[in-house]
């Protein structure tokens, strides 16, 4: 136990929570902004997928890691714009149309990797790029913080700006005004004048832009390759974070964390003979139990009133 | 035949030939022989009585995860918990049929039993918070999906697992366990009778029983079946005890059936397919087996494709999304729904004026 203590209180284990909770802070938010607006986006997992195969790919073809993260950031919007065009005009469940692309995702990178790579696997055999880690000058010399604070990917910073930029989107901006209404009241929203079509897309957009960055660190940053459902189960962890951080970028982003905690105690203790398969579910059941509590009080309230 | 079953109609038809024309696309694009690739993609899965069965053996668990699917769609619930319940019941049938012994019949019997035990098990949870608290019935099964693994993997981690066997599998099932073959020279098991029998027991709940008609009204207006009396909460539960009973028979059928050990290291992606055969068949139960048919078609025309040409499988997955987008589309196709109805007006119209 000391032991474990000791393991868990190391910078190196700061770190690599940080490391794991980067895409689910991505793909919290895009879950967080589509489900704002009426239209809750389901496919993250999927949109993640897609993006961290067209990073990998591309930064491959073209040598270069920005070119990477571009393509891994259209190809997320592009998909997302696919679900926006059959929900908002072909009217399909925006759920249904979710599992379409999850599936569409799973099997179509597979597909592609082995035109590509010849194989089914992963993506070793083609040498693609990774986004570079950044190391804070001056903040990286002092101790024990500059450990904590410095030497990340790059996008776990941009992880970060995610989350103030989704804060500042929502609550300071006119375009998350307009979010908001139209996922609290279309009709209302469609009275005064605030095209619902068109701020749903935009809302399902921005979270394909999160789902996209997500992607990219998977394969760009999280690890240098690209193998079979890499994102396995992040799209869906992040849909639990953002349930349970009650719809709110803060709160999300603090329950994202809470589930990168759990993840990197997992790890640990399975180092330390704990049964990890376990460990892993706490997350979930504190979601069930959080989402439970939330639901009996809201009961209870609309009983009394 | 009414106008709306027809239409229907005409929009699965459309979307199987939609994924059919892509999929000669993607070969034609891709193989080096794309009129040799299209040939075996189409009629090579009718060829032998291997891949007929082939055909029977992967239909069998899509038609227990449509029919799960197509009862909790029938009250416009999107519980996606059908993957937890196929691990979950695979793992306590499993437990069954390495540590019991009894009897031939019984004890797959028993088995199967257990498994639907479990299903319920799981499926309760997501039903009741929603019925009673009206808790989110897609995150919280969700949620279900990713504890049963873990507690799945748990168990076959620590208590089930085979350590004389490199892969992680569990120990074997005792042969009195396994469901019998019953077409010779193919894999075809006793499951795909257990799944017909299945989908008649759903079809008679919903249409021939007293609680089927509640679901169904309660399906097409909530509201209104509370007012008429209707317990929706009762009703929510219900579809939920079935749709875990039908997905947990499938999940341990699968094991008991294909499988001489539980192999399952990750979640078998069934539960997402149920959602798609339920659409496909339009939530009727009988529908379930021929879309399942038709899905599983594919897949074995994919995976001959696969295998004598060069095209990967994965294909299949970009037929499927297309299927599902395509069918799910409320406005594909409308206006020729537009029309028809338009058609119905004047010509009714017409009949009055001509009566006048």
């Amino acid at each position: 136990m000391k032991e474990f203590a000791k393991l868990v209180l190391s910078s190196d284990f700061v770190y690599s929570i940080f490391r794991v909770t980067t895409p689910l802070l991505f793909a919290s938010m895009g879950a967080v902004i589509s489900d704002i607006a009426g239209v809750p986006n389901i496919a993250l997992e999927g949109l993640m997928l897609m993006a961290a195969f067209a990073g990998m790919y591309f930064s491959f073809l073209f040598q270069s890691a920005a070119m990477g993260l571009l393509m891994a950031l259209a190809t997320a919007v592009a998909f997302a714009g696919v679900l926006a065009f059959f929900t908002l005009y072909y009217k399909t469940n925006i759920i249904l149309g979710g599992i379409a692309l999850n599936s569409l995702a799973s099997g179509g990178t597979i597909f592609f990797l082995y035109l590509t790579a010849q194989d089914k696997g992963t993506s070793v055999a083609l040498a693609s790029k990774t986004l570079p880690n950044l190391n804070i000058p001056i903040v990286q010399d002092l101790p024990v913080i500059g450990k904590i604070l410095s030497g990340y990917n790059v996008l776990t910073y941009v992880s970060i700006l995610a989350v103030v930029f989704t804060w500042l989107l929502l609550g300071r901006t006119s375009l998350g005004y307009h979010i908001r209404a139209v996922g609290e009241k279309k009709e209302a929203a469609e009275s005064v004048g605030i095209s619902v079509v068109r701020t749903q897309a935009a809302a399902l957009l921005l979270s394909g832009l999160m789902c996209g960055f997500g992607g990219a660190f998977m394969s760009m940053g999280y690890v240098s390759w690209f193998s079979r459902d890499m994102v396995s189960g992040r799209g869906w962890i992040a849909l639990a974070a953002e349930a349970m951080g009650r719809q709110t970028a803060v709160g999300s982003a603090a329950t994202s964390l809470l589930f990168g905690v759990a993840d990197a105690v997992s790890n640990a203790a399975a180092t330390m003979g704990l049964p990890s398969d376990l460990v892993k579910t706490i997350p979930y059941f504190a979601t069930l139990i959080g989402l439970t509590l939330f639901s009996v009080r809201t009961w209870r309230k609309s009983r009394e009133a | 035949m009414n106008r709306e079953r027809s239409f229907h109609m005409l929009r699965t038809v459309t979307a199987m030939l939609a994924a059919i024309l892509v999929a000669f696309v993607i070969i034609l694009f891709i193989s080096d022989q794309p009129a040799e690739s299209i040939r075996i993609f189409l009629l090579e899965p009718f060829s032998s009585k291997r891949y007929l069965g082939n055909i029977i053996e992967t239909m069998t668990p899509l038609v227990f995860s449509g029919l799960a699917m197509a009862v909790l769609f029938q009250t416009q619930l999107f519980n996606l918990g059908g993957e937890g319940v196929f691990f979950m019941s695979g793992i306590a049938g499993s437990m069954l049929a390495i540590w019991l012994k009894l009897p031939p019949v019984a004890f797959p019997l028993a088995c199967i039993a257990a498994g639907a035990l479990a299903g319920v098990a799981v499926m309760l949870v997501p039903g009741v918070l929603r019925a009673k608290y009206n808790a989110n019935e897609m995150v919280t099964s969700l949620m279900m999906n990713n504890i049963c693994y873990g507690i799945g993997c748990y168990i076959l981690n620590n208590v089930m697992r085979d350590s004389a066997v490199s892969s992680l599998v569990s120990y074997k099932y005792r042969t009195a366990a396994r469901l019998p073959v019953i077409l010779p020279g193919t894999r075809v098991h006793l499951g795909i009778v257990i799944a017909v029998l299945c989908a008649a027991f759903v079809y008679v709940f919903l249409y021939r029983t007293k609680s089927g008609l509640e679901v169904r009204a309660t399906g097409a207006n909530a509201k209104f079946s509370q007012y008429s009396g209707i317990s929706v909460t009762r009703v929510i539960v219900l579809v939920h005890v079935i749709a875990g009973a039908v997905a947990g028979i499938g999940g341990i059928v699968e094991c008991l059936g294909l499988h001489q050990r539980f192999e399952w290291t990750a979640l078998p992606g069934y539960g997402f397919d149920g959602a798609m055969i339920a659409m496909l068949a339009g939530n009727n139960p009988f529908g379930v087996i021929g879309a399942a048919a038709f899905v599983a078609y594919l897949r074995v025309g994919a995976d001959l494709v696969n295998r004598f040409a060069d095209v990967p499988t994965e294909m299949i997955a970009i037929l499927q999304s297309i299927v599902i987008l395509l069918i799910s589309a409320e406005k594909f196709l409308h206006k020729y729904k537009q029309k028809w109805i338009e058609k119905d007006i004047s010509i009714g119209q017409g009949a009055s004026e001509a009566a006048a």
